[in-house]
């Protein structure tokens, strides 16, 4: 596997067909958002619930992307990128809260008697502030546990486990009132977004185009990363890291950058998933979510791009059905997801289509 | 018949020292409320050890001691009775009894009984019931009209280390109450001294619960430590097995219950060996079915062990329900161990700081004085050597993944007496017990011993000061900061490996 296999896979299967998949895909994502906008009760007309679950495993599949390429391809296995993406969320629903509560305070610091906003509230009723922090928040706290954990040369199951304790901490802050993020309950209740009321089937249908946009831009940059030279350098960091050393590479450098930019694409992901969904609370930190987030990867392929987006919808789409058919079952099904994949798909699916198209 | 008369035939009685027990019965019995209460009071004043017997049935809400007849007292009296009772019970010949009355004098003492208290606060021998006395003596000279009387009360206050004395001593300082300067400057000192014991029963407090906490983590993280060591794999399962093993405790407290409830009382021994079969059994299984089939793919083992408890949970839940279960403490394990007068030690907690100190002595046995041993050391430390001389490295790999699920069944046997069981009882140790094993660097017996209380009582030395959560997220933090200066843990192997 000396090529990302997204690499390998386009050039056995030819760029036509990557591309008339690729294309069709796009194509059917495109058209959601314009079928949603059709009057009730037309044929065609696709349900606010779809969009909004669709538009929803689309934000996840960033995660998944995002978890691909520090896992696919650096080899860091992240068991905390819940935390990232739930900073990204939270910094956007500071700005909804703020829309929403006008010039007084949010609903839940009215509730605990507080009088005044704390700092970091400052400025969080501009949007283009909100944007900043969305990428600052999960952008620094990446750099500064990435800058010590690296330094130190945590990485294995060592570093898995420190990335859980950190989402698990983050939970726990969050969890708490006096932290100033609405505690147990988060954010809801969210009007309008930059003037426009959140749940118009126009302003869907807008965050679910810009849920696409980010997804096709990330894979574009995951595809670019993955073929540059620094995907090799990453790619050979994962496989033999001191022998990468002895060639006179600082891993360190290329480990911080992929790791800081995972962070941020998870935060953006975030941000496009609160307005959507409608809320954002501290269970989103949950060592669980993060840990979903890696049998997604698992299942649809490490270091290929397009699987853990696969994996994502594949594994989500099964959720939704599984917890309204069976929902005593989906934790077995879950866990023998993650069994069965770790042990007979080691490649995920696109591995196992590869393998086809080989033979 | 007037009630003068009644009362003069009362106040008569009460000066016959010789007034048999049955008459004073009789009398009481006969009185309305507000002259027991009189009655209760006098003899509260000048016990008399015959007495004991009829105030002990009064307490219990009886006329005599086989009387079955039901007596109706209200709660002033039923307080008196109390009081009395306990004067007469410091003439007793037991210091557990004298101490316990002493406590309660100290609630309820009133200042008619001062020049019976002191005494016996004169004539006390034994140190403890000494010092409740002069509690008790003092919270009623407190009161008294003689400024030189609260000053001897104030510093006998201050020589106590009992939170009582720093309320009694809190609200003698309020304003308006204390006149005398005097007295009050002493009581200043007093308070501060008293503080200062407080203080050290608080500290020592925390220091226990740290304890108590750490050897919870090392019950937990013990056998996570063996199998990451031995194997490279972290078990995310592993807080499943010390719920199976509470789990296990709960099954055979029922049963025990429902066929012999004669040995309830000693159900958690019995559970023991019982939540060892089951988590080992589990354990081996997994061992046998998923684990070997991942070796030398420590991150996706992690991720199918993480399936393996989502399993484990969810068929818990099926099975037992989601809600908690009721794991009963056996009476032997319910009370505590007073050592200062605000440090109460839980037998339950004490039991089980000892209980993970003989497991660890137990796995250092084996670990070092056993074949099994030996080989479990020898694969740790080279694999292939191992497998070259002959160690049978997958049955040794079964073997240890037993046993280090065993030793969770074991901790989930010691959870259940503390807290709750249910179904995601594991969920809530397993990230500490991780880091006990980061910190403690993995496969070292004193490592995790250290770890694990090293951590514990830094949690609970924290929590006070700056709360729970933060707490952990300092440590958390300077879990990050430590592994900078020692990546491998406190106690590494020393070897010359790279991969």
């Amino acid at each position: 596997m000396n090529q990302p296999l997204l690499v390998t896979a386009s050039q056995k299967a030819g760029p036509r067909w990557t591309l008339a998949i690729g294309t069709t895909v796009l194509l059917v994502l495109l058209a959601l958002p314009v079928l949603s906008l059709l009057p009730a009760g037309h044929s065609l007309q696709v349900s606010a619930y779809t969009l909004t679950l669709v538009g929803k495993i689309l934000c996840y599949a960033i995660v998944a992307l995002a978890l691909d390429l520090v896992w696919g391809y650096a080899g860091l296995l992240s068991l905390g990128h819940g935390l990232f993406f739930a900073l990204g969320g939270y910094a956007m629903g500071m700005y909804l809260m703020r829309e929403a509560s006008g010039d007084g305070l949010p609903a839940f610091m009215t509730f605990l008697s507080w009088s005044e906003l704390p700092w970091y509230w400052a400025g969080t009723q501009h949007f283009a502030w909100a944007l900043c922090l969305v990428v600052l928040a999960p952008g620094l706290l990446a750099l500064v546990f990435g800058y010590f954990a690296f330094r130190s040369r945590i990485k294995g199951v060592y570093f898995s486990i420190m990335t859980q304790a950190l989402t698990f901490a983050g939970m726990l802050l969050f969890f708490r009132n006096e932290t100033g993020f609405g505690g147990n309950n988060g954010f809801t209740h969210f009007r309008s977004i930059l003037g426009f009321e959140i749940t118009a089937q126009s302003t869907r249908a807008v965050l679910f185009l810009l849920t696409v946009a980010l997804l096709v831009a990330s894979l574009y940059l995951g595809w670019r990363l993955a073929r540059s030279k620094f995907g090799r350098v990453l790619t050979a960091l994962r496989d033999a890291e001191n022998r990468l050393m002895f060639c006179g590479y600082d891993p360190r450098g290329f480990k911080l950058f992929v790791w800081v930019l995972s962070a941020v694409l998870c935060g953006l992901a975030g941000a496009l998933y609160v307005p959507q969904v409608g809320i954002i609370n501290p269970s989103e930190m949950s060592p669980t979510n993060s840990i979903e987030a890696a049998v997604w990867v698992a299942l649809g392929g490490r270091g290929t791009l397009i699987g853990p987006l696969l994996g994502a919808g594949l594994v989500n789409g099964m959720k939704s059905w599984f917890t309204v058919a069976f929902p005593e079952y989906w934790l077995f099904c879950l866990g023998a997801l993650f069994i069965l994949v770790t042990l007979y798909l080691p490649r995920g699916v696109v591995g196992l289509l590869n393998k086809r198209g080989e033979q | 018949m007037p009630k003068a008369l009644q009362r003069l035939l009362l106040g008569l009685l009460l000066l016959l020292p010789l007034a048999a027990p049955a008459a004073d019965a009789d009398y009481f019995i006969a009185a309305k409320a507000n002259e027991q209460a009189r009655l209760l009071q006098d003899w509260a004043a000048q016990p008399d050890p015959a007495r004991v017997e009829l105030l002990s049935a009064l307490q219990q809400g009886r006329i005599a001691a086989g009387d079955t007849r039901k007596l109706r007292l209200n709660n002033r009296l039923r307080g008196l009775v109390d009081n009395a009772l306990a004067s007469h019970q410091l003439l007793s010949a037991d210091s557990t009894v004298r101490l316990a009355a002493a406590q309660q004098l100290q609630k309820s003492a009133q200042p008619a009984q001062v020049a019976f208290l002191d005494r016996r606060f004169a004539s006390e021998a034994d140190a403890a019931v000494h010092a409740a006395l002069a509690l008790a003596l003092a919270n009623l000279q407190l009161v008294d009209s003689d400024p030189a009387v609260r000053l001897a009360a104030v510093r006998l206050l201050g020589e106590t280390g009992d939170p009582m004395a720093r309320t009694r001593l809190e609200a003698l300082l309020e304003p308006g109450v204390e006149s005398n300067a005097g007295v009050r400057t002493a009581a200043e000192t007093s308070l501060a001294q008293v503080k200062r014991k407080l203080l050290f029963g608080e500290l020592l407090g925390q220091a226990f619960s740290g304890l108590s906490l750490g050897s919870i983590l090392l019950l937990a993280a013990l056998g996570l430590a063996i199998t990451f060591g031995l194997l490279g794999v972290i078990n995310m399962a592993h807080g499943e097995m010390l719920m199976l093993g509470a789990y296990a405790t709960y099954v055979v407290q029922i049963l025990v219950q429902r066929y012999v409830p004669e040995a309830i009382e000693f159900y958690p021994l019995i559970a023991l060996p019982v939540a060892f079969a089951v988590s080992a059994g589990v354990g081996m299984l997994l061992e046998r079915t998923v684990i070997r089939h991942l070796y030398g793919r420590p991150l996706e083992t992690l991720l199918a062990t993480w399936g393996i408890s989502l399993i484990l949970i969810q068929a818990i839940r099926l099975l037992f329900g989601a809600q908690n279960v009721e794991v009963a403490n056996p009476a032997w394990l319910s009370g505590g161990l007073q050592v200062l007068p605000n440090l109460v030690l839980p037998y339950s907690r004490l039991v089980i700081i000892a209980f993970a100190l003989f497991v660890v002595l137990l796995t250092w046995l084996l670990l070092n004085r056993t074949r099994l041993g030996l080989n479990v050391r020898a694969v740790t430390q080279n694999r292939n050597m191992a497998a070259c001389c002959g160690v049978p490295t997958g049955r040794v790999d079964m073997l240890a993944f037993g046993l280090g699920s065993g030793i969770a069944g074991l901790g989930g046997v010691a959870l259940s007496q503390i807290g709750n069981v249910g179904p995601d009882l594991g969920q809530s140790y397993i990230i500490d017990s991780f880091l006990v094993v980061v910190l403690g660097g993995v496969g070292q017996l004193a490592g995790s011993l250290w770890a694990a209380f090293g951590l514990g009582i830094a949690n609970k030395l924290l929590e006070p000061q700056i709360g729970a959560v933060l707490g952990k997220i300092l440590i958390l933090a300077l879990i990050i900061l430590f592994i900078q200066k020692r990546p491998q843990g406190l106690f590494a192997l020393k070897g010359r490996v790279i991969d």
